[in-house]
């Protein structure tokens, strides 16, 4: 089986070298048979990769630890669905999904555009070739997933415990989807640069993938900060790590670029911002995988760092490198058509939308850079906390979300002074109203969440009266009942509707944030069976230690060997509230020099996070109990000078019950958090809008297989 | 490991085998016969832009009478902006009307140099 899996990544390296000769042969030479081989060539190559991740599939989920990756990341007792998700979890099983994902949203991409733009796309087709064939060549070189090691281990390390969540399932493909179609408008934009085509057809063609690419890498980033949340103990969903920083920075830009790509398309503006955008965010999105797979980051996302970092930074440096070349030669190709007609336009609202993009890209890339150049240069270790972060980022996404309600209610090219003031009497009063409701409340000196709360509201003005007008107008023309003309309104208009939906998600997002990170109360304390503590308005009271044992009774089905943890009353007012079960997983480790028994919970032990969460506020509990306690520490050691591995297990029953009988004072941690569903329900709203912007039009499908007739395209000028 | 070396070939080679079929007259080919992949060609190419223009001139209309009947824009400057826009676009279908006559009229060319057996 390893056989067959390098073979396939040997074969796919040979398909990527062949088809970046024919593709540019093909174009170089007007002969589109050898283009057309070409794309081919990338369809075979995601076959390929198909059976190859399948191939390693098969291993982890067969328990064949002859594959060093299998024996390294998955065990007998790692759970199967952990187990399917180990793959990626290693090093070189994730640059085998890295491949995998280029591969098939290359074929695709390539597949739709088939029959357009066949010079550009030769062009596409060789550069995402170029990447596919640099990802295989880093497994045929530095990182083989096949590589394998005889006699196999009786049994493998594992799955990292911290990893074994269930949304780890789909969050890295999400993430890798995300960064995987980012490559895919940079492959076009380049193709478009060098074949001397920057009209507005490759914008339109690369569109959609823009925006599916903002769409996963968005889930992605939603679904990693709620891992961080629920699964990393310390209660917080972002932290500023530099990975979770690295996925945000080409989300930014393509924010940037879905924006100002409109300009393009109805102006011919902006070429030179946007062709710059769609190369940067392709490049962040490069530079991302590096950080993660580069091993540079002392990150809990760089798992086991190798020596990838020079091919990685000769990469990035030719990128950037290529894109500044083809930019500055083609420039007088990427001349604006037009010039602005208004400052008062959406189309000024979009650009300033952009530099506020633009400007959070920047500050992030430099607090996540900085450290990195600055220890290559000094030799010193520097970093930049959340702080640092926050004193720049917060003003921006004030401005940001400002932004996004005043854009809706903005006209395109021109807008007289008066038609402003009417369109944005509703949200203001709105944005004041809450202003003075809020400082009723006594929390004046909470001004980031009241500024944040004042923009939301004008946000959900703004958007709330254009769903409104644009409603009322249809009524006016169709006649049709409310729900029926707000169907009729956004599928006729599923780019501009779909879009106000993201902004309002955007704002109940950053509702969640400002009131999560401003008025939680936390607590870390020491506490006994039976004593309480207060947090907030909420008493939470420790009234029994649990303990479960050996991995088939895991309650979290993680594959723990011992878990610990506490039944907690939360009460308010001295009414129940909740009861809930924070734990943590003890895991078996590879290090015998821990005896028979302590090897058996000598792993990296997680937390098993447990909260009460509400629509107003969350209860979030963590615990840590003290497996250093010198009962428990004595059955261990007892355990390990007359326990034979065989027999080891019944030690693990002896922890648990005398952990029951007499529990030591644990450590908790404790946090009231208000609204933080929020955060994961504006998420959701943000993705809902998107997919009603993503989702093509009906009309646009028959207009594509359908006659181009000038019939048709009069009655679309009269249709609204 | 051979079966999918050679579908990989098969797969991949198949643009290049059908060109060589339409260019051997032997083989019930030659030049015009069966699949004969189309050139890169500029008049194509800038007919495809203009479509894409067009579109995008059409969606700007339909965005301005929304903006009108969301009350974005005065009667008067709705007025003025639909007028420029119904200018741009006519001439838009100005250039896609010629690049098709181009289009057709090189087809026509091509032809009757080349023509089907």
């Amino acid at each position: 089986m390893a056989g067959l899996g390098f073979a396939c990544l040997l074969l796919a390296l040979g398909v990527c070298v062949y088809g970046i000769g024919a593709a540019l042969y093909g174009v170089r030479s007007g002969r589109p048979e050898f283009s057309d081989s070409a794309r081919r060539a990338v369809y075979a190559l995601a076959g390929i990769l198909t059976i190859a991740f399948a191939v390693l599939e098969v291993a982890f989920l067969g328990n064949d630890f002859t594959f060093n990756t299998v024996a390294d990341t998955s065990s007998r007792t790692t759970p199967t669905f952990y187990k399917a998700a180990a793959v990626w979890s290693s090093q070189e099983g994730s640059l085998l999904l890295w491949a995998w994902l280029l591969s098939l949203w290359s074929s695709l991409a390539l597949f739709l555009t088939r029959k357009r733009m066949r010079d550009i796309a030769a062009y596409a087709t060789a550069i995402l070739l170029g990447f596919g064939g640099f990802f295989i060549a880093l497994m045929v070189i530095y990182a083989n997933p096949f590589a394998t090691t005889r006699p196999a281990p009786a049994e493998g390390v594992g799955l990292d415990p911290l990893l074994r969540f269930p949304t780890m399932g789909i969050h890295p493909p999400m993430l890798y989807s995300g960064y995987t179609l980012c490559t895919i408008p940079l492959a076009f934009g380049m193709g478009a640069l060098l074949a001397r085509r920057v009209d507005a057809d490759w914008i339109k063609a690369i569109r959609r993938f823009a925006f599916a690419a903002w769409l996963f890498l968005g889930i992605g980033i939603l679904l990693g900060a709620r891992w961080s949340y629920a699964e990393l103990g310390w209660g917080g969903y972002w932290g500023w790590d530099a990975v979770e920083n690295a996925s945000l920075m080409p989300w930014l830009t393509g924010t940037a670029f879905l924006h100002s790509l409109m300009i393009q398309e109805r102006r011919g503006m902006l070429k030179v911002w946007n062709v710059s955008l769609v190369l940067a965010t392709g490049t962040l999105a490069i530079m991302g995988t590096f950080l993660v797979r580069s091993g540079v980051l002392n990150s809990i996302h760089a798992f086991g760092g190798a020596t990838l970092g020079v091919p990685f930074v000769a990469l990035i440096a030719l990128l950037i490198a290529a894109s500044i070349y083809l930019v500055v030669t083609r420039r007088d190709m990427l001349r604006s058509e037009h010039r602005l007609d208004s400052l008062l336009s959406r189309e000024s609202v979009f650009i300033a939308n952009n530099l506020v993009l633009v400007a959070l890209c920047f500050v992030i890339f430099w607090g996540t850079y900085f450290p990195l150049i600055s220890e290559a240069l000094t030799g010193q270790e520097a970093s930049v906390g959340p702080p640092w972060f926050d004193r720049y980022t917060v003003p921006l996404a004030l401005v940001l979300v400002l932004l996004s309600g005043i854009g809706p209610v903005i006209a395109w090219r021109r807008a007289t002074l008066a038609n402003a003031r009417r369109s944005f009497l509703a949200p203001i009063a709105l944005a004041l109203a809450t202003l003075v409701v809020l400082l009723g409340t006594g929390i004046a000196h909470r001004s980031f969440a009241i500024a944040m709360f004042c923009c939301a509201a004008f946000v959900f003005g703004s958007v709330g009266q254009e769903f409104f007008r644009g409603v009322r107008a249809r009524r006016a023309m169709a006649g049709e009942a409310p729900p029926r003309a707000l169907l009729s309104l956004v599928l006729r208009n599923r780019r501009r509707y779909g879009g106000y939906v993201v902004h309002i998600g955007i704002a109940v997002l950053f509702v969640g944030v400002a009131a999560s990170s401003s008025f939680q109360h936390a607590s870390e304390l020491s506490l006994s069976p039976g004593q309480s503590t207060r947090v907030g308005a909420y008493t939470l009271r420790y009234v029994r230690p649990t303990a479960t044992i050996t991995p088939k009774y895991d309650a979290a089905h993680t594959g723990s060997t011992l878990s610990l943890g506490a039944v907690l009353d939360v009460t308010k007012g001295g009414r129940h509230v909740a009861t809930l079960n924070p734990s943590e997983g003890f895991y078996a480790s590879q290090d015998a020099s821990q005896g028979t028994v302590g090897s058996l919970v000598g792993g990296q032990p997680v937390s098993h996070v447990a909260t009460d969460a509400g629509i107003t506020r969350d209860v979030w509990s963590a615990i840590a109990p003290d497996i250093e306690a010198p009962a428990l520490q004595r059955i261990i050691t007892v355990g390990n000078a007359t326990l034979s591995s065989e027999e080891s297990l019944v030690a693990i029953g002896y922890l648990a019950r005398a952990y029951l009988k007499s529990p030591p004072p644990a450590q908790f941690h404790f946090i009231v958090s208000p609204l933080v569903m929020w955060i994961w329900i504006g998420g959701l709203i943000v993705f809902g809008g998107g997919l009603i912007a993503i989702w093509p039009p009906p009309s646009a499908v028959r207009r594509r297989v359908g006659a181009r007739s000038h019939a048709r395209a009069e009655r679309s000028l009269a249709r609204v | 490991m051979l079966a999918l070396l050679a579908l990989v070939v098969f797969l991949v080679g198949a643009p290049l085998r059908a060109a060589r079929r339409a260019m051997d007259p032997a083989a019930g080919g030659g030049l015009g016969a069966g699949i004969r992949p189309r050139p890169h060609g500029a008049g194509g190419a800038n007919r495809v832009e203009l479509e894409a223009e067009r579109e995008a001139k059409y969606q700007e209309i339909r965005d301005a009478e929304l903006d009108f009947r969301t009350g974005k824009l005065s009667p008067e400057d709705y007025a003025a902006i639909d007028a420029e826009l119904r200018v741009e676009a006519i001439e838009i279908l100005n250039r896609v009307e010629q690049a098709e006559r181009r289009v057709e009229q090189a087809e026509r060319d091509e032809s009757g140099e080349e023509p089907e057996l």
